[in-house]
Order: structure tokens, then sequence, then C-alpha cells
């Protein structure tokens, strides 16, 4: 049998950081970033006798996740300890939730080649951030940075419902776009805030009993995540078409070569031995504290994506790319708020800010320039101050160093001729130039037009208003 | 129930302790006793009871997300066993 | 007159005269450790040389009206298990032998508030695991009514240290006992409160929903004076109650007539000396002819209790102990190549026996296979203890009971068999699994001169109805007076 015989079945663990001010169980910053060890103190730092207790906002976003993505509130929930010995975990225990997670049971709805498909949350809990290893290239040992230890995150668990590649990459973008838009995480992705575990497994076409799945760990960039898919999926069909049996493990991806590597120590087998945390009460939650969030909640992307298209006259797909990510869609509304001309705006995000983003692989909310810059370009070509063809270099520029459009046509001296004189000027001089050109011209090649055009152009370098070329040169043509 | 060697030294290293063979028969039997002793639990007619979780029955109790910097960090450091950089050195953690 | 004899309210008293002053007291306490400390052997740390610059600055304070309280200048002796900022805090574990807490314990913050001046850190058993403070890797502290006995445990430096009029009182902390016994076998009073009364931030963990930081003291107006100073809510202790702030010497009534008071028969059955029930009868006729109502009533949960006190206590323990790994703080084995070998060797070097023990077991009854047998199990054992008690107060104000079954033992009678040593603790563990306060006070001597140790249990947060009825007991026999001279030796 050959692959296509085979399904691939994945099911995802996402880990998110919650924008917080401070960590989940003491008041340390979260700021990402910091030199090393700034952002500790005895608790984060589990230093003997220190307890505890446990910030009401990272609650107060679970819910909100929950809600977003359909899921059931848990009235009655708590936190339990995961006992595990490692060197970035102080307490030798992660504070988590087992049997009695905040959210359970919801969905989201994914779009994948014009199909809609809902992907199961099986749940959705709380637990706080391990600290960083730093591994030291040329040095002996590994070094311990416990800044992000505590940093709260949810963990939300989907069920093994996506089928493909291209599934598991809409349901994390959908997923993403969500956290962004209700604001409980920022979701960077390069700062590891945004990252999942993913399982596979493979099983015949037609089979109803999944197949032995492995896990791999961390992984924090769509395309990869999408590549160590494709490669699983691969390597388990083929250990099982060579008669073999696909182990249930933890594999680490390795980018550079395009492999997974077996991670675990087998000998080692894990017990958790979860249990409730005795330094912590419950968490009971009132139908009055849920209703009160679920009032509050921002404008979500489907109804964003509704205004869009009866309010604002976008197409279906401009809607659908511009609500793919709350970056785009705020960049959107406040730059089309400021220029009035949306249509434009969407076209720019559309296209070139699109394109450049995915040249550097970079995410749309690592845009360097403001939605006010955006606009201000907007209008600069409507107002006929310059060209598109500027426009792009504009652009250009305010990827490589943002600064106010109006600023950079000064300082390139990038402004469109727009004056009458000096346009006649320009049209007279290449007339004059290409008297060959002309004669065909009034012969009745109408062709030539452009290339007069294209003349004069390259004469003003490219600054000459178009549209006054045109007409300048019919008009003089006549004569 | 009776304790196996093999399930002694399976738990020592969960919990990452060291038994010596001298110390196994020795491990095997007081916690053979105090198991057998904590069996009485067992006996407790608690069919119908909740688990006590925590000595308190409270809830929600929270704290506010407003930041307090730790003005002691030094003495942290200074406690550590080994430090380069203001961090910890560990053997290398081959991942 | 000797200093070192007089309880707190009496130096209070003296200061407020000016009788004494505060750099006289602490000399005395000062002289009285440097002549004591060498047989009892009560502390880790003494921090004497501090003390003795404190005193001179807090007298000069007092002397320019700068500080008022009624406390200021009075010494403390503090468990190591409790930390205080800059200065080591070792759980008298190998562990932690050169550990400098970065940080004040709530209580310790609420000490240095009161002015008042730590003369040392006071020995234990390892991570107050033990009822003997034979499990200290520093030392053995011995009981000062016989040298040749323990001063109970786990906070048997605090009691010993308290009994030898080393400190006038101290702190200790109690997860099935460790403050009542010790203070029962060395003739002191001893306070476990309400678990959630005082804040546990800053307290090693043992057991954290059992553990409790309470007093050791010489008479119970003190007790309830040093209870001022450490109650209250704390924001950093998510388990600490919110009760209203009391001020519990107004209970102190010297009377007890219609207080209803039961007697467990189940606690004064097998396994209880004759001489420690021949005690309790007397005290129990003492409370009769003072007017309190006692009843005999059946409570029979003490073998459930001291199997679950062992098993959700080793499990809290299992997980609690999991920081001590060599990698941030404390001790780290030389012995290492890799990261295995810190974690298995610091570990195995840095902690005794009794932890280790009480580790595996923890680690077992919480692994997969055994969870719901053993500490789910425990934790419905747990309500099941609660409910008793609830029942019985539904009729009582107070539970008597004696604390220990027997008076102090010898060093060394009992370290070979762990499950004999956990039994000691039957009266007092069921007290922490339902969070309720207890009291021990000494009601009487054994044949050997021992003190006999007598536990009043309280309703939750109603310390003051046991503590009026110790100071009530207390005021018609005056113990501590007929022995005295016993422990000016």
């Amino acid at each position: 049998m050959s692959i296509e015989d085979y399904e691939t079945v994945i099911g995802l663990e996402v880990h998110a950081e919650l924008s917080t001010k401070t960590k989940i169980f003491c008041k340390c910053p979260t700021k990402f970033g910091a030199e090393p060890n700034t952002q500790v103190c005895p608790i984060c730092m589990a230093m003997p006798g220190t307890l505890p207790v446990l910030n009401e906002k990272v609650v107060e976003y679970a819910v909100k996740a929950g809600i977003s993505t359909n899921c059931e509130i848990e009235r009655d929930s708590k936190n339990d300890r995961k006992n595990y010995f490692y060197p970035d975990l102080p307490k030798a225990y992660q504070i988590s939730q087992y049997d009695k997670p905040l959210c359970k049971g919801g969905f989201i709805e994914i779009n994948v080649n014009g199909e809609n498909k809902k992907i199961g949350i099986t749940r959705i809990h709380i637990e706080e951030d391990a600290g960083k290893l730093n591994h030291n290239e040329f040095g002996q040992g590994s070094l311990v940075d416990l800044n992000r230890a505590g940093v709260p995150l949810i963990e939300i668990v989907s069920e093994p419902d996506m089928r493909s590649s291209e599934e598991v990459d809409a349901y994390l973008k959908k997923l993403k776009s969500i956290l962004e838009y209700i604001e409980v995480s920022d979701c960077k992705m390069q700062e590891g805030s945004y990252r999942a575990d993913v399982n596979v497994s493979v099983r015949k076409k037609g089979d109803t009993e999944f197949g032995t799945r492995t896990e791999m760990k961390n992984m924090n960039s769509f395309r990869s995540i999408v590549r160590a898919i494709e490669y699983e999926r691969a390597r388990q069909v083929e250990v099982i078409e060579n008669g073999g049996k696909v182990e249930q493990e933890t594999l680490r991806w390795d980018d550079v070569s395009g492999k997974t590597f077996s991670m675990r120590d087998k000998e080692d087998a894990q017990d958790y031995r979860y249990f409730p945390d005795p330094d912590l009460v419950a968490i009971r939650l009132s139908d009055e504290y849920i209703e009160n969030i679920r009032k509050n909640l921002p404008e979500m992307p489907e109804s964003r994506k509704d205004r869009y298209i009866n309010e604002l006259g976008l197409s279906e797909k401009d809607a659908n790319f511009l609500t793919s990510s709350k970056a785009y869609s705020d960049m959107f509304e406040k730059a089309g708020e400021i220029c009035k001309n949306y249509k434009a705006v969407c076209n720019w995000l559309n296209s070139d800010i699109a394109r450049i983003l995915n040249e550097k692989e970079q995410e749309p909310d690592q845009i360097p320039f403001s939605a006010e810059n955006l606009a201000e370009l907007v209008k600069l070509i409507d107002d006929g101050v310059i060209s598109s063809s500027i426009g792009k270099k504009v652009l250009d520029e305010l990827f490589a160093n943002p600064r106010s459009p109006k600023q950079i046509i000064e300082e390139k001296g990038w402004v469109q001729i727009s004056d009458e004189n000096a346009i006649k000027e320009v049209v007279l001089k290449v007339i004059k130039e290409n008297e060959e050109s002309v004669l065909d011209y009034k012969a009745g090649k109408d062709r030539v037009l452009g290339f007069l055009v294209g003349q004069a152009m390259k004469e003003t370098k490219g600054k000459a208003n178009p549209k006054m070329l045109n007409e300048m040169f019919i008009e003089e043509l006549k004569k | 129930m009776k304790v196996e060697k093999e399930e002694l030294l399976h738990i020592a290293n969960l919990a990452r302790l060291k038994i010596k063979d001298d110390e196994i028969d020795k491990y095997l039997l007081n916690l053979q006793d105090i198991l057998n002793f904590s069996n009485i639990v067992n006996n407790a007619n608690v069919d119908e009871l909740k688990e006590t979780i925590g000595e308190r029955n409270s809830s929600n109790v929270f704290r506010k997300d407003e930041i307090e910097e730790f003005d002691n960090i030094d003495q942290m450091i200074k406690n550590f066993p080994e430090e380069q950089e203001n961090m910890i050195r560990v053997p290398k953690v081959v991942q | 007159m000797d200093i070192t004899e007089l309880t707190v309210h009496e130096l209070q008293e003296k200061l407020k005269n000016k009788e004494l002053t505060v750099t006289e007291i602490t000399k005395a306490y000062v002289n009285r450790i440097n002549e004591k400390e060498k047989d009892v052997q009560a502390f880790i740390t003494l921090t004497t040389d501090d003390a003795i610059k404190q005193s001179k600055e807090i007298e000069d304070k007092i002397n320019k009206k700068e500080i008022s309280g009624d406390l200021a200048g009075i010494p403390i002796g503090i468990k190591d298990n409790i930390c205080k900022k800059g200065v080591k805090t070792t759980a008298a574990s190998k562990m932690l032998e050169n550990f400098v807490s970065p940080y004040n314990a709530t209580v310790m913050e609420k000490i240095n508030n009161e002015n008042l001046i730590t003369l040392g850190k006071t020995n234990m058993d390892e991570f107050a695991m033990g009822s003997s403070t034979e499990t200290s890797y520093f030392k053995k502290t011995k009981n000062p009514w016989d040298l040749n006995r323990v001063p109970g445990g786990s906070s048997g430096g605090s009691a010993a240290a308290v009994a030898s009029n080393m400190v006038p009182w101290a702190l200790g902390s109690d997860t099935g006992g460790s403050i009542r016994q010790p203070a029962g076998f060395c003739g002191v009073v001893g306070l476990k409160p309400t678990y959630g009364l005082v804040s546990r931030f800053g307290l090693i963990a043992f057991a954290s929903s059992l553990d409790q930081i309470g007093t050791f003291t010489k008479d119970i107006k003190d007790t309830a004076i040093l209870l001022n100073v450490i109650a209250g809510h704390d924001e950093k202790d998510s388990t600490s109650a919110n009760v209203e702030e009391k001020d519990y010497t107004k209970c102190l009534k010297n009377d007890v007539k219609g207080l209803k008071i039961a007697v467990p028969k189940e606690f004064f059955g097998e396994g209880i000396n004759e001489e420690v029930k021949d005690a309790l009868e007397k005290a129990i006729e003492k409370y009769k002819e003072l007017g309190a109502k006692v009843e005999e009533v059946s409570l029979d949960i003490a073998n459930y209790a001291l199997a679950a006190y062992y098993i959700i206590a080793c499990a809290e323990a299992s997980s609690n102990l999991g920081r001590f790994d060599g990698i941030r703080y404390g001790y780290r084995t030389p012995n290492y190549t890799n990261l295995k070998d810190i974690y298995v060797n610091s570990r195995s070097e840095g902690f005794g026996d009794e932890v280790k023990r009480r580790i595996i077991l923890g680690t077992y009854v919480l692994s997969s296979g055994y969870y719901d047998a053993y500490y789910k199990k425990a934790q419905k054992v747990r309500t099941l203890v609660k409910n008793k008690f609830d029942e019985i107060f539904k009729n009582y104000d107070v539970i008597l009971t004696p604390t220990s079954p027997t008076t102090a033992f010898k060093i060394g009678e009992k370290s070979d068999n762990p499950l004999e040593m956990y039994l000691s603790d039957i009266c007092t563990v069921s007290v922490n699994i339902a969070g309720l306060p207890g009291l021990s006070m000494p009601c009487g001597v054994d044949k050997n001169g021992l003190p006999i140790g007598m536990q009043l249990i309280g309703k939750h947060f109603d310390e003051e109805t046991i503590l009026n009825a110790g100071y009530t007991y207390e005021q018609a026999t005056k113990f501590r007076e007929k022995y005295k001279a016993e422990l000016k030796k």
C-alpha cells in the first residue's frame, strides 16, 4: 500500500502565554527579554517556605479563552501539582490542573480549501511556565534562567480531529487569532509565547481505531509544524509498511536536518503523581462572573468579517484574509478610519505587506510601522503626491526604517511632479527627441503613446504624474 | 499490598533517591510496616464521604495583577551552588 | 531575682516599672545560654551577639520614646524551619546547612515589628520529621528534666530552650503534634492554633495542609500574648483565614463554671501509660471541682487519623521536598558527572534516613496504581475525622486528652523503630487532620520526675475557650511554682 492509503490523525496541545503583567503565583513582572534572573523572587525561585497566590487575571483570561472557543466553564475547579525533576522547574513540581480544568468540551471552526470543519477542544487549563535553559555551545554546562518560571500559560488541548497538516495550520492560525482578538495572549511565536505539542498517528483509511501516536514537543513555527507532520506521517507509514510497529514516544523535531529524533530516556518511566495542591484553594466561579466576562468580550473575527463584507463592501476572500490575524485586522480598521480608503488599505496588506512578511518569515504582529503610517501612504497616493510605484518604494522604506511616509518622500525627493508647466516641459522635450515615434503616432500607431509616456517617466525618474503626462501627450500630439 | 524490591527501586528513582544495596531490606521492611498500618484507612467506612482537599474549605483566594519587584535577588544568587553570568550552572542537559 | 525564671508578662511588668532594662534582660538570657546550652543543645544557630547589639539599640529608642510597643526588647527563640532574612535557616538538615534566607517569614516580620529580640534558631527534627529531635543533622537536644531523655519533637529545641530558661518563649511548628508533644515532655505550655490562624508563609513546608506555626511559653497568659503577635490574615498565604483580630488575653477569665468538657475514652485505652492516665484523671477531678461539666464520650478515630496522617503528610512532603535538589540552593554533591547525579547524590547525601523514608512512602502512595487506595482514601478518612469532631463539638466546648501516651523516652530508645515512633503521635495527629486548635500544658509528673502533658482541643478558631480552660486549671494548680526549682538546675 502507498502513503495515500493511510489517514493521518493529529491532535494538538497548544501552550499560550497569557499577557498578564505579573506571573501566575507571584508579583514578578513577565516582560520578555530581561537580563537573566532579574524577574525573580523567592516564590518563583522556589525558596524554602514560600507559597503561591493565584493571579485573578489568569482565571479571567482562561475563562475568556474558554468562552471564545465554545467551552463549558467549570464552576468548581482546582490546581494540582505535577511532580518531576528538571533544572528549569524550581519547585520540582509544576502547578497545573489535572482532573478539573477551568474549561471543557468546546470547538473552533476552520476553513480548508473552502470547506468548513469543526475541531473539538477537549479542555483548557491554567498552569505555570518553566524557566529557560541556555545551552552553551562551547562551555561545559547549561545555564538556568528563571525569569520565565511562573509566567502564566493556558494549555488548549484539541481532540484528535485533524487529518492533514493543512488542517493543523488552519487550526493553529485560527486559535491564535482568537486569542489575539480577546487579548489574552500576544501569541508571539518567535518569543515562545505560542507553541504546540503535536501528536501524530496514522491508520489505514477506513479503520476506526487510532494508531499509536508520537508526540513532538514545544514547536513554535507554523512552517516547522507542517514539515514535521509531513515527515512523521511518512515515517510512520514506512514503519508500518515494513512490518514494524510505531512506538509511543516523545520526539524532537530538528529543523535543520528535517527529521525527528527520539527524546526521552525510555528507562526513566514518567509518573507525575498529580495531586491537589494543598497550598491553594478551590476556584469556584459563579454564573454571574462567567456571564460578566461573556458580555464584555471584544468583537470576534467572525463578526468583523461580516462587517467587512456587508458594510465596507470587501470580498469574502479579502475579509477572510484580514481577519485571519488580529494584527492585520486592527491595522486595516485603524488605517481605513484615518484615510477613508478601506479598499486601498486592504490591497496593501493583502499584496505587498503580506509578501514582504512572507519573504522575511515574519508574522503580521511584527509589522514595524504603524497604521497611521500606512494611512498616510494611501493618502499620498490618493492625493496624487506620489505614484503607486513610488508607493512601493516607500513601503520598503517603512519596513527598513519606519518613519512618516511624508518624511521619506521628502528625504528621497520622491514627490510626484504635478506642476503643469514642468510636465509640459518634459513632454515637449520627449516629442522633440523622438520625431520618428511622433510620426508613427500620427500615422495611427496608438501604441507609441505608451512608449513616449515611458520616456517621459524615465526623464523624471518616475516622479511625473502619469495621468497628467498621458493627457498632455495626447493634447500636444494633436497639434 | 506487598512491596517488591523492584517497586521500591522504581519509587526511589522517581524521588531521585539512591538506596544502597545493604539498605534495601531495611527500607522494604519499614515501608511494608507503615503501609500495613496505613491500610487501616481502607477499613474506614467512607464511601459516602467527599475528600478533604487542603485543610480549609475556602475558595477564590486571588491576588491583583500588580507588579512588585523583589529587592534581594543578590542573596538568592549567592545561594546558587554554581553561578555563571547570574545564572545557575548545571551539567549539560541533553535534549 | 533570677530574670530568666520570669514569664514574659512578669518581664513586661518589671520593664514598665523600670525595675529592669532591656539590656539587662538580654544579657541575663545570654548568660543563661552560655551556662546551659552545652548540656541542653537546644540551638542550631545562636544570634546572641546580634541580640546584645539589638538590645542596646532598642533600649536607646525606648529611652528616646521612638518606640513604644510593650513587647520591645523581649527575647525569643525561633524554630529553625522559620525563615529569617540574612540568617541561616537549616530545618536541621545537611541539605540547608549553609542556606541563608533571602526573605522573612510573615511571622518573622511580625516579631520584628514588635521589636522582639531573636536569641537564636532552635534545633528540631530534620524538616520537622520526627517526635524526638533526634533526626536533626546537627545535634541531639536533651530534655532539661533529664538529660538522658529526648525533649520530644519535632520542635524539641524550642521546648527545651523555654523549659531551661534560655528563652522566655519560642516559636515552633506543629504538623502532627510537633509543638504539643515536646511541650508535654518538657513541662511547658504549647499551642497549635487552628489551621489558617497563623500565616505559613516562610515556614519551610513539611505537610502544607497540616503545618501550623505556634507557641511555647511558660504559662497560658504568655501564650495569649504571643498569639496576639503572630495571628492574623496574610495575603501571601492562600490558606490563611480571614477572621477578625482578637485580643487573646481578654479571654483569660479564671472561670470554667458550666464549661462542657468531653473526655474521649479511646484516648485513655491501650498503650497509654498508667501514670499518665492517673495524672489526667486528677486533672479531670480538678475541672469538676472548678465547676466544669466533664463527660466521657466516644471518639473512635485515633488509628484511622494516624494512618491518614502518615499517608497525607508523607505524600505532601514528598512533593514539598522536591525543591531540595541541589540546583538553586542548598547542598550540591561534589560527586557528579551528569545532571541525574546531581539530583540523586545531592538528595541521597543531603537528606537523613527519616526524611528519605517519608519521601519514599509519600512517593509510593501518590504513584500510579496506589493513589486511590491510599491517598484518596486518606482524604476521605480526613473528612470522617472532621465529622466526628464536629459531632462532639455540637455538645461540648473542649475535648480533653493526654498529650502523649507516655512521658519523655530515653535518647535512642525508639529511633530504630519508625512505626513505634509514629504511634507516639496517636493523641495529637487527629487535631491536625481536623485543623483544630490544640493546647498542651503540664498536669503532673511521673515517678521519674518527668512532666505529663494534658491536651485541650477546641473548636475551629475558638482558641479563647481552650486558653481560658487552661488558664483556670493553671491558676488552680500552680504547676510551675511547684517545679520551678527543678528546672533551675
